[in-house]
């Protein structure tokens, strides 16, 4: 197991530094003068070469990059003009919104999305089943933001019965919370319900045609034991797939589902940034948001390993 | 195989191929899914063809006597802030997304394939290929097209390059475990063994036969790229207005969602919509295409 987790933990590390390139090439993409397009049209040239100097435009690419990565393994992630303080600390301070309204949407999602896939496969080929699978797929198709404001208009506008946006801290009023948050997270969770769904029933659907489970059908075994005790764990590797998967797909669900409620997290950050053309703070959020996705990729990984004997002693799986 | 003397007539072969393709495409459109899923996007194609000629008003002019005004006879789905005809700049919307998608598709489905084919039939090239591809992939969903678009400037060709480096990397990777396959097969060492170029092994032999995955993972590309366009042209990194596109429709109808509905509501009905429909011709060419579904289906 440890060599396991060692070699896994390894393989991280090309991903990463990837994911900085990609980052820190952001820049280079920008047409144009960025200093111009940071200071805005009424900067005089001393502010842009006071912004060049800040950001290091001034100094040649190998140095900017010697620098930036010099600064990036110190957990620096630079500093934003706009809002005058550093790029590490606007994160950090977003993050506990963004991961409880990903976590909440996946919480809600996987729920809901295996109850929906287990009793499709255990009812298979009938209404239930066909039922299930086209709330799935209609689940699947809606557009998240588009769903989002939608919940707003009826739950929010006209029967008033959740705050139709913003955001309330959990240490300041639990309830207050927990309403703020239950239509961003259902939003998000639409979709994702959806897939965990289907790829719950197919993967039952495979299990429950095993012989082993005729074996223990035949010992007289209850159905729900057949389908809890032996179906749903040798189903779990595709499902802890899909759920590792979709842990990104919340990630940036969660930048737009936060502008449209206005929940102050990092896509909304993010997505902030873009509109204003600060360009150190949506790198640190990306390198951000990236990280959490590998780290996320990797706990799935570990999981699959205690699932799957097969796969820590490297014999595939 | 056949001896020299039984070798079959280049007739025959074309004849047996086109019972194939027939027998093929009867088990697709016989799959209700996929021609439901069909018929949604082939409406879809015709209305967004058709636009000049359906849509009851011009997507950009303005009646200044309706402003924001609701669904009523003169305009069936509502006018937005400058009085213009919401079912008309729906029309042309659909116009670009289907412009968009097509785009994103063939740009990805090349790119992915190139690289696919790279990094599984040139072996020193995988390790760094799939390494690029990983990378590219921890950008969870369309975060990186988001950003990609954002810093390339909002038009539709930023668009479509920002999601095409977003959704190529999966892509290339459907396109990579498909060749892996297909390369071990005896046909391939006997194209070599009778002395066909690289050029000639890779075209006719390994990827006409791992071209089944590709064609899943184009439609779901298609799909998803409808969905991002609309976030993209939402967050104001889309094509820019005044031109219609169905995401930027929402995004001016959100500031005022407490009285225009209408804004909001419909467009994203035509995504959603046409999301499904590429989600269910998806999922019924995975059926019909997947060697797997199809020896469950003759198994059991």
């Amino acid at each position: 197991m440890l060599r396991f987790l060692t070699r896994r933990l390894l393989s991280a590390i090309p991903v990463l530094f990837v994911v900085s390139l990609v980052a820190f090439g952001l820049m280079w993409l920008v047409p144009g003068d960025i200093a111009a397009e940071i200071g805005g049209t009424d900067a005089t040239p001393e502010d842009l070469a006071a912004i060049r100097e800040r950001l290091g435009l001034d100094k040649p690419v190998w140095e900017r990059a010697v620098n930036w990565y010099g600064a990036l393994l110190q957990g620096d992630l630079g500093y934003s003009y706009l809002l005058n303080r550093s790029v590490v600390d606007a994160v950090i301070e977003r993050l506990p919104v963004t991961l409880s309204l990903a976590g909440l949407s996946l919480a809600l999602a996987t729920l809901t999305g295996m109850l929906l896939g287990i009793l499709a496969a255990v009812r298979h080929n009938t209404l239930l089943d066909q039922g299930a699978m086209i709330v799935a797929l209609i689940g699947l198709s809606v557009p998240e933001f588009w769903f989002g404001i939608l919940m707003i208009i009826m739950f929010g506008v006209w029967l008033g019965w959740l705050p139709t946006g913003g955001f309330v801290p959990l240490s300041e009023d639990p309830v207050g919370w927990a309403r703020s948050m239950v239509l961003p997270a259902f939003s998000l969770a639409v979709s994702q319900m959806g897939v965990i769904a289907r790829m719950t029933r197919s993967a039952m659907l495979d299990v429950l045609g095993q012989d082993y489970i005729r074996t223990v059908r035949a010992k007289g075994l209850r159905a729900r034991g057949v389908v809890f005790r032996h179906g749903l764990p040798n189903a779990m590797i595709p499902i802890v797939t899909v759920v590792g998967v979709i842990t990104g797909v919340l990630l940036s669900g969660a930048v737009v589902i936060e502008t449209v409620f206005s929940l102050p997290g990092v896509g909304r950050l993010i997505v902030g940034a873009i509109q204003r053309r600060d360009f150190p703070v949506v790198q640190g959020g990306l390198l951000v948001t990236a990280g959490i996705f590998v780290f996320v990729n990797l706990l799935v990984d570990v999981l699959y390993a205690a699932f799957d004997p097969r796969v820590r002693d490297g014999r595939g799986g | 195989m056949a001896g020299a003397a039984e070798v079959p007539l280049a007739a025959e072969i074309a004849a047996g191929r086109r019972r194939r393709r027939a027998a093929f495409l009867r088990r697709l459109f016989g799959h209700g899914s996929f021609l439901i899923g069909f018929v949604i996007m082939a409406l879809f194609v015709a209305i967004a063809l058709a636009a000049p000629l359906i849509a009851p008003h011009s997507p950009i002019a303005s009646d200044y006597r309706n402003l924001n005004a609701p669904p009523s006879a003169l305009h069936w789905l509502g006018t937005d802030a400058f009085g213009r005809d919401v079912l008309s700049r729906i029309i042309y919307g659909m116009r670009v997304s289907l412009r968009i998608g097509i785009a994103v598709v063939l740009v990805t489905g090349l790119f992915g394939t190139v690289l696919g084919v790279l990094a599984s039939y040139v072996r020193w090239l995988d390790g760094l290929v799939m390494r690029m591809l990983d990378g590219l992939m921890a950008f969870p969903g369309v975060l990186l097209a988001i950003a990609l678009a954002a810093v390339l400037g909002p038009s539709e060709a930023n668009a479509v390059l920002a999601l095409s480096i977003t959704f190529t990397p999966r892509t290339a990777r459907v396109v990579r475990a498909g060749v892996l396959v297909v390369q071990g097969m005896p046909y391939v060492e006997a194209a070599r063994a009778i002395g066909a170029g690289h050029g000639r092994i890779i075209l006719r032999y390994i990827l006409a036969n791992a071209l089944s995955p590709l064609i899943v993972q184009l439609t779901y590309v298609f799909a998803v790229s409808v969905v991002a366009e609309a976030i993209l042209s939402f967050l104001g990194v889309g094509p820019p207005p005044p031109a219609p596109t169905l995401g930027n429709i929402i995004a001016e109808g959100r500031s005022s969602v407490q009285e225009t509905w209408w804004l909001v509501t419909f467009p994203g009905m035509v995504i959603a919509v046409a999301v499904l429909g590429l989600n269910l011709m998806g999922d019924g060419l995975r059926d019909v295409l997947d060697p797997r579904q199809i020896a469950r289906r003759e198994g059991n």
